[in-house]
């Protein structure tokens, strides 16, 4: 009964959006046909699927295949250097997926990893702070759609090397999403150091901790929850950011999914875009609920980690 | 027995936003190793401020405090601070909270240095004197808080300090807790003979605690107005004392200085310059 009752709101929830998603589909007329019914995505779900299984299979075929002539190959020349080439199949949904999770971790790892020391010294320090603050203000707004072009620019001036490690692409939205994810964390971060209980302070302060031990023993646990909030809203924009990133730079991603059905124009396209909507929310939803674990987890303040 | 703790003429004036304030003028005050005394007065007459001076938490604007015949410039944990909340680290436990004391007294660099079987005795050692170990590894946030008082005297008694500040240590507790707190305090007192330096509002605490109180002028330019000597005999009792006479005068003493010569005109609602005043010792905080 309990589960049946918790369940029923959020099922009964689902319904009428899939209800009113049908209702409406079935009015809305585009250049590509009726907009998708949720039936006409599901099917297209399994079609996603299914291309990404059929992918695998002539994979594994070629590589089979090619194991077999490098054997040959071998036997009939002692000195033949057995040579591997890699297969070149077009990425799947699910690669894409891949991709775009990859890009999006690397990104906000980054992006963790600059933002968050740098708010605990704007914390720390008033002076700073006043110093930082105007600017900081003044790029969390900015649209990574603006950042791009940047980027991209500076990507191609300073990466360039002849046995690229990552494709250019990658990292072009890897950086954008860097730039846009680092300013919740920062403010958050600086935020919760600046606004340690007094109390704490002075007991720091009579202790006598040296500069390093007051950071680590009191002031990083004490503001802990809320750079913890911080790096949750800062993964919400940073997903959301590389949809956006990936469909300009081109990197094979959800992003470019989405992009290059849209130029495809086929009847399927806009189920396959919904699709990918669909994925896309999903996938944001999951980070959040894994940031939130982490945070229960790692946190020791449980109350801040409710919602 | 000689002078440890010396506050000579000192004077407290706080930058305010309607201009400086005076709180403190010409405060004067000799403890003895050994002796516990109170500091009372109303809200805002700048008793804590006193505390917060001879802790090093402030400076004074004029006049100093010497300890042990060295003046004090800065905060240190032989003048170890009860706060009023607490103030324990809600991420750790009892015990790792008075062990981060005890290490930072204790370890490494120190010249008292203690080895960790000594620590971990040490720390063991006051919180069971203040009845605490069976909570040693429960977090603040699992405890009530008259038990998180007691491990921030603990902590402050593992220090080994000087002399011991509260500042009204039992002023966030209800009225029962506060008095098994004041029994706790004076079995403390009984076996270690620290000199304490508290800051109450209670006139009961304060009788029954203390051996000298200090009462405080009101402020602004608060002072030392009277000082009144607690004779009464140790080990003592509250419930024999309730009817002892010689208790009742000298509450009476006490009850009239605040009452009837300090007699605080507080209006109910409208006292913007008051509060203002009262405000002018947390902002000070801050800065």
């Amino acid at each position: 009964m309990g589960i049946a009752k918790k369940m029923s709101a959020p099922l009964l929830g689902i319904l009428l959006f899939l209800l009113f998603w049908s209702a409406a589909a079935q009015r809305i007329d585009t250049s590509l046909g009726e907009f998708p019914r949720p039936i006409a995505v599901l099917t297209q779900m399994s079609a996603l699927y299914q291309e990404h299984r059929t992918e695998r299979q002539k994979e594994r075929a070629f590589y089979a295949r090619q194991e077999i002539r490098n054997a040959q190959r071998a036997e009939r020349d002692p000195n033949y250097q057995v040579k591997i080439r890699p297969y070149t199949g077009k990425e799947t949904f699910i690669d894409q997926m891949g991709t775009s999770l990859l890009t999006v971790a690397c990104g906000f790892l980054i992006g963790m990893v600059i933002a968050v020391p740098l708010g605990v010294l704007v914390g720390l320090s008033s002076l700073l702070n006043a110093a930082c603050n105007p600017v900081i203000q003044m790029l969390k707004p900015v649209s990574p759609l603006a950042w791009l072009p940047l980027v991209t620019m500076v990507v191609s001036a300073l990466y360039v090397t002849p046995d690229p490690v990552v494709p250019k692409a990658f990292l072009i939205s890897m950086v954008t999403v860097t730039m846009c994810s680092l300013w919740p964390m920062l403010i958050n971060t600086s935020v919760g150091v600046a606004s340690v209980d007094q109390d704490l302070l002075n007991v720091s302060r009579v202790l006598r901790m040296g500069t390093l031990k007051h950071i680590r023993k009191i002031v990083l646990p004490a503001s802990v929850p809320m750079i913890f909030t911080g790096m949750r809203l800062s993964l919400g924009v940073a997903w959301m950011v590389l949809i956006a990133a990936e469909m300009l730079s081109q990197n094979p991603g959800l992003g470019k999914f989405v992009w290059d059905e849209f130029q495809n124009g086929s009847s399927d396209s806009l189920s396959r875009i919904m699709v990918a909507v669909l994925v896309i929310g999903l996938i944001g939803f999951l980070l959040d609920r894994g940031m939130l674990l982490l945070q229960r987890w790692l946190s020791w303040d449980k109350a801040a980690a409710v919602r | 027995m000689s002078e440890l703790l010396v506050i000579s003429q000192v004077d407290m004036v706080f930058p305010g936003e309607n201009g400086p304030f005076t709180a403190l003028e010409g405060v004067d005050l000799k403890i003895k190793r050994g002796e516990f005394i109170s500091l009372i007065g109303h809200s805002g007459c700048g008793k804590s401020t006193v505390l917060n001076i001879v802790a090093g938490l402030y400076r004074a604007t004029r006049g100093g405090v010497i300890l042990n015949g060295r003046e004090v410039r800065e905060p240190g944990p032989e003048r170890a601070v009860v706060f009023q909340n607490h103030s324990l680290l809600l991420w750790l436990s009892a015990y790792e909270n008075v062990a981060l004391a005890v290490e930072q007294v204790f370890g490494r660099g120190s010249t008292r240095r203690k080895s960790r079987r000594e620590m971990k005795d040490w720390i063991e050692y006051n919180l069971n004197l203040v009845h605490m170990s069976h909570a040693m590894r429960k977090r603040p946030g699992e405890i009530s808080g008259g038990m998180k008082q007691r491990v921030g005297i603990a902590r402050a008694l593992a220090m080994e300090p000087d002399i011991l500040l509260m500042d009204e240590p039992f002023g966030a507790l209800d009225a029962l807790t506060r008095a098994h707190m004041q029994d706790t305090l004076m079995t403390i007192q009984g076996e270690l003979h620290n000199t304490v330096v508290m800051v109450t509002h209670d006139v009961d605490e304060a009788v029954l605690l203390s051996d000298r109180i200090v009462m405080m002028t009101n402020g602004p330019a608060a002072t030392v107005g009277e000082v009144l000597d607690i004779d009464i005999q140790r080990p003592r009792d509250r419930v024999s004392l309730a009817d002892s006479a010689e208790y009742g005068a000298l509450r009476a003493q006490v009850l009239k200085f605040l009452y009837d010569k300090q007699r605080k005109v507080e209006p109910i609602a409208t006292n913007s310059r008051g509060s203002s005043h009262g405000n002018a010792v947390p902002t000070a905080r801050v800065a």
